[in-house]
């Protein structure tokens, strides 16, 4: 982008905040880790060679890695497509609700799946009754399988988004031509659609293995005890054992590999992305048009909603029937009540304002620091390739999602501890925290978008006398709505469910919905069993109408993209 | 049209701008000498107080009392060793027996002989320089489910070399001692129980008890509340969890009036139970010293000590201090816990529990 030299100055922000928040109590924390008092200590090296079990740890976490991605791009795409290209009714509540899971803490869903999958759960009740069994048939916890499924569970909603947004805007006239010229269905998809999106599959799986890969919650709670990941082993390992040294070398372990696949992926993405005629979505979405096409939308949407929804549903109905026999409010009244006059009670309307209040600031500051991230990734707008600066920016921007939250928790306490960064018990670290994982995927949704970008719109435009900011306005801001609108649901959803910032300090003073649902699993009782539910289930509402808002605040004319 | 989206490509910008004049933190307001001074406490987030003990403290001492919560007991103890050139807090609390030694070897306590340690029975006091100084305890024992037994007509286990019988197959539900508290206090009861040499280690149970088909969650509460038959109201197919002595009068308590008795009940064979005791001390370095230590000893008087039982579901350590009566009446404190030296859990928790890792899980 053409800017007056001052301004491309702001584009140093994002590396500055990086530099700040990510890279020193990064190095801080390794340092103390691995030379205390100065003296280098390598046993944590030592220990990669000498317990045979860490390779094993490492092997598992790549593969279901790998099997998850796969997994949850089998559940997404065929949603993508249809959100893409179909209009239906309750189109844009459906796909809210695709979203949900991504809020949710993973001790809330570990409930959720056991009331459906579990050995007394819904759906083994409903089997032993229909089919007459003694024993629950569907023995899906602690095993690997509902890891995967619980990542699909989880992630679905970024194959809808990055890649269904992408879809959403390709030129449908490329695929008919090619009809036209006598090419297949088969082929079509093949030989059009598929390069076309590949992009942005790519920037979903990306995003989808470095969720998995650095898996913790979900591993520990559904997996049970015997699987780990490296997370989970860095976990160990720095908390339980204090070992710092070891968990200081893997959690660098997990970076280097973390660091590999992106510079990979960078690589492949260069070469694969080309400037493509977007098109707003009048132009590509229909109603469907014939009973087999209303079959396809039809039955994609029960499908999704089934593995979606049950658990959510499950987890509303607990809510509130939990102990009783008719349902009632009961549990969410309860939220409202401070029976022991704790001095750490919050009334349910704050920490739901004290979520929205944190997670609107790590909207804010992500989409600012995102957009001109992504700018300055998307490259020169003459050949819209990416520069040399930008395919060895481009990883760097990723490495907080590989990085381990245990880690740069603490990396935060001893690096942010005096002015002007005196920040550990600050506030204002929970919105910086949650901009720091949400970024990646703020950048992500806006890459391919921007570099699908045809620069010949804007010069153009240019040529025709439009000022820079002009071009933005008219070329860049109308074009990018969609990705722009995508970018703001995670950042949203991401800082509402709050990924590893339970690691951070925090003043209960200002409890957020996370921090209630927690403390309510901390004692014994129906009571808290009822109100963790309750608390859960405004958690999906709130993120439901924080998602239907944003997708209705759409940006100009780029709410028809 | 053209309006809205000037002003939404501006308010990136300004949000970034807002964004960058919050950013910095609000200094620590100054104690003025006639405003009220600021004393900051670190715990895990177990911890909990009514409002107006603390507010009595506030009040006679001229203070605000600060909260910073840090994770559960293990996290919040590393983030305070790492915190020690600049502490974060003038008093911690939530140090539990498993963590004493290594609260001592991390050197972030200053030595505080309160007087009111006299009202403390002496085998909770276990840090003869005081650093540390015992503020509660509580038992990690089995709970099971009371109706479940009876309908089965099965008698509960006595001890705990019972649960290995084909009996009690399929029936029991632990936390992993690697993740979770009560997981590693039962870990180590069965230690103490069984030993490490001789016929019958701890290790040997452990394999029997796997091999009698033992679920183990990763922490307490999906233990508790997705897999025992009483906290997850039937969903779960686990009549025996292993949790507090407490949890019965919880269940009594957060059940908001509708039970009388608890659905639960305790099992503690004597020697078969771990107790954790939990620790206060002021930090070194703490910017407060005299108000932390007036701290301490208003933890140890009888309001606050009073008020712990209800709120944090475990013992006061002050011996004068009144338990309620749910407490009296449903979690009876059970007779010779398990022994086991803070000093020798320190050393040997990796070792067993990698032990119990491999003999477990893998």
């Amino acid at each position: 982008m053409h800017l007056p030299k001052p301004w491309r100055l702001l584009f140093a922000l994002p590396l500055i905040f990086l530099a700040i928040f990510y890279f020193y109590p990064l190095l801080s924390i390794l340092g103390v880790s691995l030379a205390p008092e100065g003296r280098l200590d390598l046993s944590g090296v030592q220990a990669l060679w000498t317990r045979p079990y860490l390779a094993q740890v490492l092997w598992f976490t790549l593969w279901q890695a790998a099997a998850s991605t796969a997994l949850t791009l089998l559940l997404g795409l065929p949603a993508a497509y249809i959100y893409a290209r179909y209009d239906f009714p309750a189109k844009t509540l459906l796909r809210g609700l695709t979203t949900i899971p991504f809020v949710l803490p993973t001790v809330v869903v570990g409930v959720a799946f056991v009331t459906l999958f579990g050995p007394r759960g819904v759906l083994n009740d409903w089997l032993m009754a229909a089919l007459g069994l003694a024993s629950p048939p569907i023995k899906l916890l602690n095993t690997v399988w509902i890891i995967l499924l619980a990542h699909a569970f989880y992630n679905a909603a970024v194959v809808v988004r990055i890649v269904g947004g992408m879809w959403a805007n390709l030129d449908p006239r490329l695929g008919e031509a090619a009809a036209v010229l006598g090419a297949s269905r088969w082929r079509r998809t093949w030989e059009v659609t598929l390069p076309l999106l590949a992009p942005s599959i790519a920037a979903a799986s990306l995003l989808i293995f470095l969720f998995c890969f650095t898996s913790f919650g979900v591993v520990l709670i559904l997996g049970g005890a015997r699987f780990a990941t490296l997370e989970v082993e860095i976990y160990r390992q720095t908390v339980n054992y204090f070992n710092l040294p070891l968990g200081a070398v893997l959690a660098l372990v997990q970076l280097a590999i973390t660091f590999v696949v992106m510079v990979v992926y960078t690589r492949m993405q260069a070469r694969s992305s080309l400037p493509l005629n977007l098109r707003p979505q009048s132009m590509t979405v229909r109603r469907p048009a014939t009973r087999r096409e209303w079959l396809v939308v039809a039955g994609v949407n029960t499908l999704l909603m089934l593995v979606l929804l049950t658990p959510l549903l499950a987890l509303a109905v607990r809510s509130l029937t939990l102990g009783a026999d008719a349902p009632t409010l009961r549990h969410y009244l309860a939220l409202g009540q401070n029976p022991t006059q704790s001095v750490f009670f919050a009334p349910p309307v704050e920490a739901i304002r004290n979520s929205l209040l944190f997670s609107l600031a790590a909207v804010a500051l992500s989409l600012a620091l995102g957009l001109l991230a992504a700018y300055l990734l998307a490259g020169n707008s003459a050949h819209n390739r990416p520069s040399r600066l930008a395919r060895w920016l481009d990883p760097v921007f990723l490495l907080p999602l590989g990085t381990s939250a245990v880690t740069l928790g603490l990396g935060y306490i001893i690096a942010l501890d005096e002015p002007p960064l005196n920040l550990r018990t600050s506030l204002a670290l929970i919105p910086l925290a949650y901009t720091l994982i949400a970024m990646p995927f703020v950048v992500r949704s806006l890459l391919p978008a921007l570099r699908g970008l045809n620069p010949r719109l804007r010069e153009g435009a240019a040529v025709l006398g439009a000022s820079p900011g002009q071009v933005l306005r008219e070329i860049d801001l109308p074009i990018i709505g969609r990705a722009l609108a995508a970018a703001a649901i995670f950042a949203f959803t991401i800082s509402l469910g709050e990924f590893g910032a339970t690691l951070l300090l925090y003043q209960p003073r200002y409890p957020t919905m996370s921090v209630v649902i927690y403390r309510a699993l901390g004692q014994p009782g129906v009571s808290n069993y009822g109100q963790a539910l309750a608390m859960s289930t405004l958690l999906m509402l709130v993120c439901l109408v924080g998602l239907l808002l944003i997708e209705r605040l759409r940006v100009g004319d780029a709410g028809e993209f | 049209m053209k309006r809205t989206t000037r002003r939404l490509t501006l308010l990136p910008l300004l949000l970034l701008l807002l964004a960058a004049c919050t950013a910095p933190p609000a200094p620590a307001a100054p104690t003025a000498d006639a405003g009220p001074q600021r004393l900051v406490l670190m715990s895990h987030d177990s911890f909990a107080i009514s409002q107006e003990v603390i507010a009595q403290f506030e009040a006679s001492h001229n203070a605000v009392v600060e909260f910073l919560k840090a994770g559960d007991a293990g996290e919040a103890l590393n983030k305070a060793c790492l915190s020690k050139a600049n502490p974060l807090a003038d008093v911690f609390f939530g140090v539990d027996n498993t963590f004493l030694s290594r609260a001592i070897d991390c050197d972030i306590f200053e030595p505080y002989e309160s007087p009111l340690l006299a009202a403390v029975p002496d085998d909770l006091h276990l840090d003869p320089q005081s650093r540390l100084l015992p503020m509660d305890f509580g038992y990690v024992n089995l709970n099971y489910d009371r109706a479940w037994f009876e309908q089965q007509g099965l008698a509960t286990p006595q001890t705990l070399a019972e649960l290995t019988q084909p009996a009690y197959r399929g029936l029991l539900v632990v936390p992993n001692p690697a993740t979770s508290s009560p997981g590693l206090a039962f870990l180590l009861a069965t230690v103490a129980v069984f030993g490490e040499t001789g016929d019958y280690t701890y290790l040997d149970f452990w394999r029997d008890l796997r091999a009698n088909d033992l679920l183990v969650t990763d922490g307490w509460s999906e233990a508790y509340f997705s897999h025992f038959t009483v906290g997850s109201a039937g969903q779960g197919d686990r009549p025996l969890v292993v949790s507090y002595s407490t949890s019965p009068a919880a269940d009594v308590f957060y059940s908001e009036g509708a039970k009388t008795q608890p659905d639960s009940g305790n099992i503690s064979p004597p020697g078969e139970t771990f107790r954790q005791i939990e620790f206060a001390g002021v930090l070194r370095g703490a910017k407060q010293p005299t108000l932390a230590r007036q701290f301490i000893d208003f933890m140890l008087e009888l309001p606050f000590q009073e008020d712990i039982p209800l709120q944090m579901f475990v013992y006061p350590a002050n011996s004068a201090a009144a338990v309620p009566e749910l407490f009296s009446q449903f979690a009876p404190t059970p007779s010779e816990p398990a022994a086991l030296d803070p000093a020798a859990i320190e050393a040997n928790r990796e070792r067993w529990i990698e032990a119990w890792t491999e003999a477990v899980l893998r």
